[in-house]
């Protein structure tokens, strides 16, 4: 049976296709945005509504072990954020690391409909997928974390590039993953292995592996380049929060060339000053080398106001977090693969640093000449839950609110910064370039991001109002998959999204060369790594280019 | 329930400390059925500590009294080499036997103290079957 | 032994929290028995025999047969009516199972809860004060110098724990097994597993508390007074030498089970060993592991922490999750007589709680799912004869360290899965709520959207 929809009347901003505000008609037919439908479609009246493709939050962290681990920790934050139940929608608890059913709904209510799971473990993506499973509403993917692997680092110490790549195909195809993941690279193996030491240059050759992180990212640019993935290698840079690190993320996108590469929350990488001593803000070193690489697609790490949960896997990070908060901490190494760290935390607006970082975010967006590759995210939990993108929107569009905002935090910080000669104030457009249409160009999601013929009928309908955030933060309507899921503020429908994962061609060969090293260091079954279909569900593969 | 005639002996009762833990034979017959006779026998086996029987006048397979203000069970009890089992210190695989003598009391915890709980620990009259407090393997 | 055969490699054994998944079962098709199992241990050798397919009926209702649709809708009757139904077990069964469970109790606005709260719900509680630095046991295996076990009897409880994962096997940074590690045993008594210990404590009942925080101190660089081993039986002299080898190991690992969760103090004396290893990673790298006990009471815990929030004592009464140790924890539920009506699956609290628990159980509509008779099955209102979980069933369990296994299939069961019962209960109890509110409208769709508080 076809299901069809008419949007009338609003005010469509769906910046891929050029439509900056006019007033059209959207018509939805099985799911998918159509040309036309018949006369008499039943209709959504938009008047005086903006329209938009559904939100994408290209970097987030929602479902998997480290997750689960960070949501066991904090009852106190749950405590105080409860989400009840309805005849259809299942209850949870909020705080910065929601449940799941609560995650997916309250996603759906800001006017989201794809979400992606920034870092996973390859043994833990089956947990993954199922805690994806029970996050309701929303299309998800996950990025599997390779770049600490023992051995992709042994086969790039043999200059095995071949077996490499071959390696990292199988990879992503076993754990059903979107992308690759480089999480600190080289910084896992002093972590575990040389009583809790770390990495901090990126030439540095660990004595273990005689490889540089450096030689780990190029070789993952160029794997992900011939293997022609839709999202390059989403990259956690080597010395994330320490004062001088934004020569560490110049370095970084040298290394990629003219090669795509994503730098994930690059504000924790936009850092001046000497280490060991307050941060100073290089934010326009930083905006400026993106502005004029088209192949640099980064996402900000916006850091708000109010409760975090530092959570990484950048284990060696979290711990010394938590030797500043001096409060309880995980910490989860991960055999062969990984680790990871956990912190609660927060961000005061009387502390320099942290007013100094709020700052650091918002200059790298008004800076930013490029909204398709400054992408927003808070890296939720880590710099700020989700639930204040509406609030993050309201500061880029609002510059009276800004100013009012820049006036209650810490003084000297804002001396240190440009902040406050920056007058830009985002517009409508730009806002549905940095939240839909140019994630979805990064993440090379053809049918997301916009409303042309062919996309996903993922849409998103604000009543205009003057307080952006108050805008942004209830949508009238969301229709996800072509379904009505929240009509007048209200939920209507359950509904569970895609999987979106990439199946890129390798040589089963490799997995045999594979198997002799699991089957000497790993304490499962090779037989057993792998996930089966079983846990797909409702999928789609996107395709190589 | 009163000791029988004028053996002096039977007044000796002893305070210790009883561990109700996992034993590899109450892991196999658990798998059998917990409801058939191998569980039920090897839940109803306290180890000891050797000096303590002989101070308690007992003998391995003698029924023995465990009791606390919870309730009591009757089982029988069997000798450990010296030095492994520390004196006044109990063990018996956890079962129906061991879980009488649970309080219900976790205070706030949700956890029962199921193990290292006091009980009176004394020789019984008869075997475990004669008494009539006990529920029986063969009920 | 029939000519039907087949061997299933890389299968599961699910007795422990081992999981260990490098079983190869013989199966015997026609007979439906596994007759051998290939490196499984004692446990998980009898876990595999004695479970073929059961007797009785797959459905009954006060011990009378009954179709199973009958029982279903006696089973979600009994619970939807229910002012404070509790749900509790589920450490035996697949994460699928568990998902529905916890739906029905979303559902129902009940309680849900699992054998956790009398396991290791102690050490949930206490990482929720103090958090744990923690590893994967592979990790153990290539790199741990050090291995320390407190308050547990691996040999008998756990008994490949030191083969498989920790002390025997060989790895990356271990070319010599247990040769380059050093082994520490802390219990109250010798047992089974001392002779693999190099150095054995022995603590004196109800002291573990005292001894950690002793070590705490020493770790810490505090003086303690020699009067330790009148409190703890063992020597100052012998924790200092601890500690020197404990801030000196590369990757040192605490592994601890029910001698401290069962005991006086409970989750302060697991908060105390967490601490420990926390502290710890001021000098080396330092981690610590609850050795869990069921095979999948990890992915009880897992499954139950992402929908609600919290691992387990979880209460839906108001319309959301709510979390109270001592409170919504199935001991005290029942021996308040606060519940009026359980779920139980996969478990047989009737056997081990306490009695004042085990009496008000009787007392009240119990609904069961179980793959054996039981003191459980025996005293429930409605019986559910299920397929065991790993044998009959493939799912989702999670072993002790939160790695996700798949299991296997050995032979089919001609009972119904757990994850089957329970769907079928989850959408009967949906649709007698929803009517009790009159919440559906003509066309089934949802008229009321919020729910009451019970």
């Amino acid at each position: 049976m076809t299901s069809r929809l008419r949007i009338v009347n609003g005010k469509v901003h769906d910046p891929a296709n050029g439509i900056d505000g006019a007033v059209r008609d959207i018509c939805i037919e099985d799911g998918r945005i159509v040309e036309s439908v018949p006369e008499d479609t039943l209709h959504i009246d938009a008047a005086g509504m903006v329209v938009m493709p559904g939100g994408i939050d290209i970097h987030c962290h929602i479902a998997g072990p480290k997750v689960n681990l960070a949501r066991k920790l904090q009852p106190e934050d749950h405590r105080r954020d409860p989400h009840p139940g309805t005849a259809f929608t299942r209850s949870g608890t909020g705080g910065t690391v929601p449940s799941t059913f609560a995650t997916g709904y309250r996603y759906a209510t800001l006017g989201y409909t794809t979400a992606m799971e920034a870092a996973v473990t390859p043994i833990g993506a089956r947990h993954t997928l199922e805690e994806l499973h029970d996050t309701p509403v929303i299309d998800k993917g996950f990025y599997v974390l390779l770049g600490n692997n023992i051995f992709l680092h042994r086969l790039l110490k043999e200059g095995r590039y071949e077996e490499f790549r071959q390696a990292v195909a199988w990879w992503l195809n076993s754990t059903k993953a979107y992308t690759t993941k480089l999480v600190n690279p080289g910084g896992d193996e002093p972590w575990k292995g040389r009583r809790n030491a770390n990495v901090s240059d990126i030439n540095e050759k660990s004595d273990v592996f005689d490889i540089s992180p450096r030689q780990i990212i190029e070789a993952f640019v160029r794997t992900a380049a011939e293997l022609r993935l839709p999202h390059p290698p989403h990259i956690h840079c080597n010395n994330l929060g320490h004062s001088g690190n934004y020569r560490t993320t110049l370095e970084t996108m040298r290394t990629a060339g003219d090669q795509r590469l994503h730098i994930a929350h690059i504000q924790f990488h936009s850092y001046g000053g000497v280490p060991g001593k307050n941060p100073e803000s290089r934010a326009a070193e930083i905006a400026e080398y993106i502005n004029s690489h088209p192949n640099i697609t980064c996402d900000v790490g916006q850091v708000m106001f109010g409760k975090s949960t530092i959570m990484t896997a950048d284990a060696p990070l979290a711990y010394m977090l938590r030797g500043i908060s001096k409060n309880k901490w995980v910490n989860a190494d991960t055999e062969c693969e990984s680790g990871c760290g956990i912190v609660p935390f927060s961000y005061q607006e009387h502390v320099f640093v942290h007013a100094l970082q709020w700052a650091i975010g918002l200059e790298l967006f008004l800076l930013s000449e490029d909204p398709w590759r400054i992408i927003l995210s808070t890296d939720h939990p880590n710099g700020g839950s989700f639930m204040s993108y509406p609030k993050l929107i309201r500061l880029l569009m609002d510059r009276e609110f800004r100013r009012e905002e820049t006036g209650k935090v810490n003084r000297k910080a804002m001396n240190k910064c440009r902040l406050m000669d920056l007058d830009r104030e985002y517009t409508l457009n730009e806002i549905a370039i940095i939240t839909r249409a140019g994630p979805a160009r990064a993440l090379g999601l053809a049918h997301k991001g916009h409303l042309g013929p062919g996309a996903d009928a993922d849409i998103t309908i604000y009543e205009e109002q003057e307080d952006r955030e108050l805008m942004f933060s209830a949508p009238r309507y969301l229709i996800k998959s072509g379904k009505t899921i929240i009509r007048d503020h209200e939920f209507m429908h359950d509904h569970t999204g895609r999987l979106l994962h990439v199946a890129p061609a390798y040589d089963e060969a490799i997995a045999g060369t594979v198997r002799t090293f699991f089957e000497d260091y790993y304490s499962i079954e090779f037989e057993n790594y792998a996930v089966n279909d079983h846990y797909l569900h409702d999928h789609e593969i996107v395709p190589t280019s | 329930m009163t000791p029988s005639n004028s053996d002096l002996e039977h007044f000796v009762a002893e305070t210790m400390i009883l561990i109700p833990g996992r034993s590899s034979k109450q892991g196999t017959s658990l798998n059998k059925g917990k409801l058939k006779e191998e569980y039920l026998e090897v839940t109803s086996t306290v180890e000891m500590n050797p000096d303590d029987m002989a101070r308690l006048n007992l003998q391995d397979g003698d029924p023995v009294r465990l009791s606390n203000a919870t309730g009591e069970a009757i089982v029988r009890c069997k000798g450990r080499k010296p030095g492994e089992l520390p004196a006044g210190v109990l063990f018996i695989a956890y079962g129906p036997p061991s879980s009488r003598l649970m309080a219900s009391d976790t205070a706030g915890s949700g956890m029962p103290l199921s193990k290292q709980m006091e009980v009176r620990v004394e020789k019984a009259d008869g075997s475990p079957a004669e008494n009539a407090e006990t529920r029986l393997p063969n009920e | 032994m029939s000519e039907n055969i087949q061997i299933v490699k890389n299968a599961t054994c699910t007795f422990c929290g081992c999981v260990c998944d490098d079983m190869e079962l013989t199966v015997d098709l026609d007979q439906k028995k596994i007759t051998k199992a290939k490196n499984a241990c004692v446990l998980g050798r009898a876990w595999f025999a004695e479970h073929g397919v059961s007797e009785g009926p797959a459905a009954a209702i006060d011990g009378r047969e009954v179709p199973i649709e009958e029982a279903v809708e006696e089973a979600a009757r009994v619970l939807a009516r229910a002012r404070f139904p509790i749900t509790y077990g589920l450490s035996d069964t697949t994460c699928e199972a568990q998902r529905q469970a916890v739906a029905i109790s979303d559902i129902i606005q009940g309680n849900v809860d699992t054998t956790t709260s009398v396991c290791h719900g102690p050490s949930g509680i206490a990482f929720q004060g103090v958090g744990e630095s923690t590893m994967t046991l592979g990790e153990v295996k290539n790199r741990a110098d050090f291995v320390m076990y407190w308050g547990g009897n691996p040999a008998e409880s756990h008994p490949r724990h030191f083969t498989r994962y920790a002390v025997t096997p060989k790895g990356m940074y271990i070319p010599n097994g247990k040769k380059d590690r050093t082994v520490v045993l802390v219990d109250v008594r010798k047992t089974p597993s001392t002779p693999v210990a190099d150095i054995f404590l022995l603590v004196k009942p109800g002291r573990d508390f005292e001894l950690l925080w002793a070590l705490r101190a020493l770790v810490k660089g505090r003086r303690i007074n020699p009067g330790i081993e009148a409190i703890t039986g063992v020597s100052l002299e012998t924790l200092t030498d601890l500690v020197e080898r404990m801030k000196n190991c590369r990757y040192g690992v605490l592994f601890f089970g029910m001698g401290l969760t069962m005991t006086r103090g409970r989750h302060f004396n697991s908060g105390a060993l967490l601490a420990l290893a926390t502290d710890l990673n001021e000098y080396t790298h330092f981690v610590a592991k609850p050795v869990r006990g069921h095979g999948n009471v990890t992915g009880a815990d897992n499954v139950v922490s992402w929908q609600t929030g919290f691992p387990f004592g979880v209460n839906f009464s108001r319309g959301y999750p709510r979390f109270n140790p001592g409170e919504f924890t199935t001991v005290d539920t029942l021996s308040r007589g606060e519940a009026d009506a359980a779920l139980i699956v996969a478990s047989d609290p009737a056997s081990n709680f306490p009695r004042a628990a085990t009496e008000h159980l009787r007392r009240i509509p119990v609904v069961t799912l179980d793959t054996k008779q039981t003191e459980t099955t025996n005293l429930s209102h409605v019986v559910f004869t299920t397929a065991t979980y790993g044998i009959n069933t493939a799912g989702t369990v999670y072993r002790m360290d939160d790695v996700p296994i798949t299991l296997r299939k050995a032979f089919d069961s001609p009972y119904p899965t757990d994850e089957e019962i329970l769907t079928a209960i989850r959408k009967r109890v949906h649709e007698l709520v929803l009517a009790r509110r009159g919440a559906t409208g003509a066309r089934g769709e949802a008229k009321v959207a919020q729910r009451q508080p019970v």
